[in-house]
């Protein structure tokens, strides 16, 4: 261990190992942005194909109501009409919310307000848990227990939108709950504790005080809720009958984007018209997660600024 | 709160008891200070010329000149926020690691510039060791916090590895406690163990100087004197440079003393100076106690 | 209306509101199990699947799950721990940093099925190697690899700052200071981090589908030669996981008895993920004892 110069010469085993090793990192987080950059790119370059190579309109696409994919020229030309699907998709998703937000929210000001600490306790692992059940067993459950439900008590197959939105509800639940119980336990206790000394009950201060401090938490919550369910394949094609028409009745079977893309790209030849219009909705489902994605982005920021 | 203007208008107050009885007690030591205090140049251990310190617009160094000598334990007092802990991360490149800070001026050490970009910071590292305020032993045993700069600088040998720490903890005090338990983990050991521990890692890689941050102010008074009985033995061996908050500790184990205000070096001289009879006002009101 | 009387209402809103959360929860949990668990049996586990008549066993996408897991854990470990690192210790503030961040969030946000096209695309389509393991478990890696990235740089930054001063003070290389003081002790977090990942991929199926394909070769169990055809240690072939068998008999239906199966299946998917979330919790506090080689 006899002393180095202490300027810097050439370069030691050390400084390789110093080099190499950053480069190493640098070299992960090349690869996950190359992958989300490929990701774009793919999806854009084949689900934009339909409409430049296939030549096929892109309103007929959007807000056609008829999907006869294998329709020859003779009997009018194959029919790419996808706004059966989109409707099908935004009603599971809003639907979904609608009773999961609510009830995940409740559940969250339950756990962080109400609960005694070992109640709080015991539900968080059960929470967290359950957001790892993977959805296939969501849609197992749906299929062989929610159907013959609907089916002998509410009416029509059992197969349908209803189906799909509650088996969407269950499984955005435990979502919704845990980011909720996140954004409430950052509320500041003095907060609270100002409400309550001013005299208030405990209702008072969750409907005056919490609701807003929490607002940009819940709103996040229900957008990742939403942005899950938008985006689940399998468990929704189990249940929800698959048919091809415009929605009528939620009872009644219908598909969403995500379901038409997990039934039919097996089955069409890569570079074919009706391969390339599942791109397309493909990439529906990208600029929509998109969307999601960035909605978080900036109610967080805003969230972020508010509280300053 | 200090102020500055109030103390020239109002009678220096007298000086605490603790000073005088210091230097009444020791004169045959203050005689061998008095000789120290003519060091030649060629004493000089390390030195900085000009060295200003900036954390993004704020100027934290100003110009320091300061030269500290072998086989000497120089302390640098101030109040907080004086820059005293900058001063001391800037002789061993430390503020490299925060990105908005800026050093300029010149840190020679064997007549090289430390602050010129080519320098090889591990070797300069190797060379000047540094020990903080609160203890800081890694997540590994013993052994293993020794052993683990030698083995980065060359030492792969175990029996040499071995007389490394043995000779490290002995130095620093701390082998007939551990030596039986070389391979639990360093998390085990008490505070001021742990706090000997360090200046053992820090001895390890045989630096010329060793830098400490306040290394007993985290600590009970117990393994505090244990500490500065430590120093005094480290000194014959190594430059010792020591910031420090506690004025009895700088009075009672430092050769010199630099005090230090808002960023600039007020007046550095040997310690007895500094506190009997310092040229400064703000340095005489500091060590009397009337601001820090 | 009273003030006091509406607190009342409302907190028996919200005990009714937690106890249908229980409910729900607790009867999917018992329902996949009550229904499953009888079903498991030492035949079940191992027998092969059978296209057509009952009497499937998920051995072999039981196989191919636990096989195509081990392969995806070899990419997504070492990629999404150096992802950690970069972000924790080198990434510098700024537009650059920002703009992986960004990548990093939209990457684990995307539908799964969106990952899984893309795979299709670039694993099975392009490379030319059709429906394989590896492909699944490249898909799934940059499925899993947000999550890996965002625990491993939590657990390094969550190591004192102190830590690695005293190693840079040694004149430590930046890197070595990673690896072995950093490193050791953010290894509790990395540990969970990746435990919680395998729980997730293990019962992924939609990026599955169209990247290792819903099928498997017949497979001989004697041959273990990883560059033979047949054998299952072979990752350039087709196989179907457990995740997506329990699709596929549903969906396809050829089989009689697919309900059962596919019962079977769930019960044996949740019950990994528990023992995922168990080991998660115990595996870091042994992997903090044995760092620290503290023996009491």
């Amino acid at each position: 261990m006899e002393a180095k110069p202490l300027i810097a010469r050439g370069r030691s085993h050390e400084g390789l190992r110093d080099r190499l090793g950053f480069i190493g990192t640098l070299f992960s987080v090349t690869i996950i942005v190359l992958a989300v950059a490929g990701i774009y790119l793919f999806v854009f370059s084949k689900g934009l194909a339909t409409f430049f190579v296939n030549q096929v309109n892109v309103l007929d696409f959007l807000f056609g109501t008829e999907w006869r994919p294998t329709l020859t020229e003779e009997e009018g030309g194959p029919k790419f009409g996808v706004l059966p699907f989109i409707v099908g998709s935004f009603i599971v998703t809003f639907l979904s919310a609608a009773i999961a937000g609510p009830i995940g929210i409740g559940a969250a000001i339950f756990m962080t307000e109400i609960a005694p600490p070992w109640g709080r306790k015991a539900m968080q692992p059960v929470i967290e848990l359950l957001v790892g059940i993977p959805s296939v067993v969501y849609g197992f459950t749906g299929l062989t227990l929610l159907v013959p439900f609907i089916r002998e008590h509410v009416g029509g197959l059992g197969f349908g939108l209803l189906a799909g939105v509650i088996v969407l509800s269950v499984m955005i639940l435990p979502t919704i709950t845990s980011i909720s119980v996140d954004a409430l336990s950052a509320v500041a206790p003095e907060i609270k504790a100002g409400s309550y000394a001013l005299g208030a009950t405990r209702w008072q201060t969750i409907w005056r005080i919490l609701m807003r401090a929490g607002a940009s938490g819940f709103v996040t919550a229900v957008i990742f809720g939403m942005a899950r369910a938008f985006g689940e394949a399998l468990a929704v094609q189990m249940v929800i009958g698959n048919g091809k028409n415009m929605p009528t009745s939620l009872l009644e079977p219908a598909s969403t984007i995500t379901t038409v893309i997990t039934m039919n790209m097996g089955n069409t030849v890569a570079g074919s018209v009706e391969n390339n219009v599942l791109w397309s909705l493909a990439l529906l489902l990208l600029l929509m997660s998109t969307v999601f994605i960035f909605a978080v982005r900036w109610i967080g920021r805003r969230g972020r600024m508010m509280s300053r | 709160m200090f102020c500055v203007g109030e103390s020239l208008t109002t009678p220096a107050p007298p000086r605490p008891v603790w000073i005088a009885e210091r230097w009444a007690t020791d004169e045959a030591e203050t005689d061998a200070r008095e000789s120290a205090r003519e060091a030649s140049e060629s004493a000089v251990a390390i030195e900085t010329r000009d060295l200003n310190v900036h954390y993004g617009d704020v100027h934290a160094i100003k110009g320091i000149d300061l030269k500290f000598y072998r086989s000497e334990i120089t302390a640098l007092i101030g109040p907080s926020g004086c820059g005293k802990s900058t001063y001391l991360r800037s002789l061993n490149r430390m503020n490299d690691t925060i990105p908005s800070a800026r050093t300029t001026g010149q840190i020679l050490l064997g007549g090289v510039d430390l602050n010129r970009p080519d320098i090889d910071v591990w070797a300069l590292r190797k060379r000047v060791g540094m020990v903080w305020q609160r203890p800081n032993p890694f997540n590994k045993s013993i052994y293993e916090n020794v052993a683990f700069a030698p083995r980065f600088h060359g030492v792969k040998k175990k029996p040499e590895l071995d007389e490394i720490v043995e000779r490290s903890l002995r130095a620093a005090a701390l082998w007939d406690e551990v030596k039986d338990r070389l391979h639990e983990s360093a998390f085990a050991l008490s505070g001021g163990q742990q706090q000997r521990l360090c200046i053992a890692r820090a001895l390890a890689i045989e630096p010329e100087i060793l830098l400490l941050d306040e290394p007993a102010s985290a600590l009970d008074p117990i393994s505090t004197a244990k500490i500065e009985e430590l120093l005094f033995e480290l000194k014959k061996r190594y430059t010792v440079i020591i910031v420090t908050h506690n004025m009895q500790q700088a009075a009672r184990i430092s050769d010199r003393t630099a005090f230090f205000l808002n960023g600039e070096l007020i007046e550095y001289a040997d310690t007895k100076t500094i506190f009997t009879r310092p040229e400064r006002k703000e340095t005489e009101d500091y060590v009397s106690g009337r601001f820090g | 209306m009273n003030a006091k009387i509406i607190d009342r209402v409302m907190t028996v809103v919200f005990y009714a509101i937690a106890l249908l959360l229980i409910v729900i929860l607790f009867g999917l949990i018992g329902y996949i199990l009550a229904r499953g668990v009888p079903k498991l049996s030492l035949t079940f586990l191992t027998g092969p699947p059978r296209s057509l008549e009952a009497g499937s066993g998920i051995g072999t996408p039981l196989f191919n799950s636990l096989y195509m897991l081990f392969l995806t854990m070899v990419f997504t470990v070492p990629i999404g721990v150096g992802g950690g690192i970069y972000l924790a210790e080198y990434a510098r503030p700024g537009r650059l940093t920002d703009a992986i961040r960004a990548a990093i969030e939209v990457l684990s946000s995307l539908p799964s099925i969106v990952v899984g096209l893309f795979g299709f695309l670039v694993f099975v389509y392009y490379t030319g190697w059709g429906y394989t393991l590896m492909g699944g478990a490249l898909a799934l890696m940059l499925f899993n690899l947000p999550l890996m990235v965002r625990t491993s740089e939590e657990a390094i930054r969550a190591v004192p700052h102190e830590q690695k001063e005293a190693s840079l003070a040694l004149g430590i290389s930046h890197w070595r200071t990673i690896t072995d003081v950093l490193f050791p002790s953010a290894l509790p977090g990395i540990v969970t981090g990746a435990i919680l990942t395998a729980g997730r991929a293990f019962g992924e199926a939609a990026a599955l589908i169209f990247t290792s394909g819903m099928s498997s070769p017949p497979l001989d169990f004697h041959d273990w030669n990883p560059l033979s055809s047949a054998s299952p240690l072979n990752p350039f072939r087709p196989g179907e996981t457990l995740a997506v068998n329990i699709w596929k008999v549903n969906s396809e239906g050829l089989i009689p008895d697919a309900k059962e199966v596919a019962a079977g299946a769930s019960a044996v998917l949740v019950l990994s993920v528990l023992l995922f979330n168990v080991l998660a919790r115990f595996a870091s506090r042994y992997v903090y004892r044995k760092m620290t080689a503290s023996k009491s």
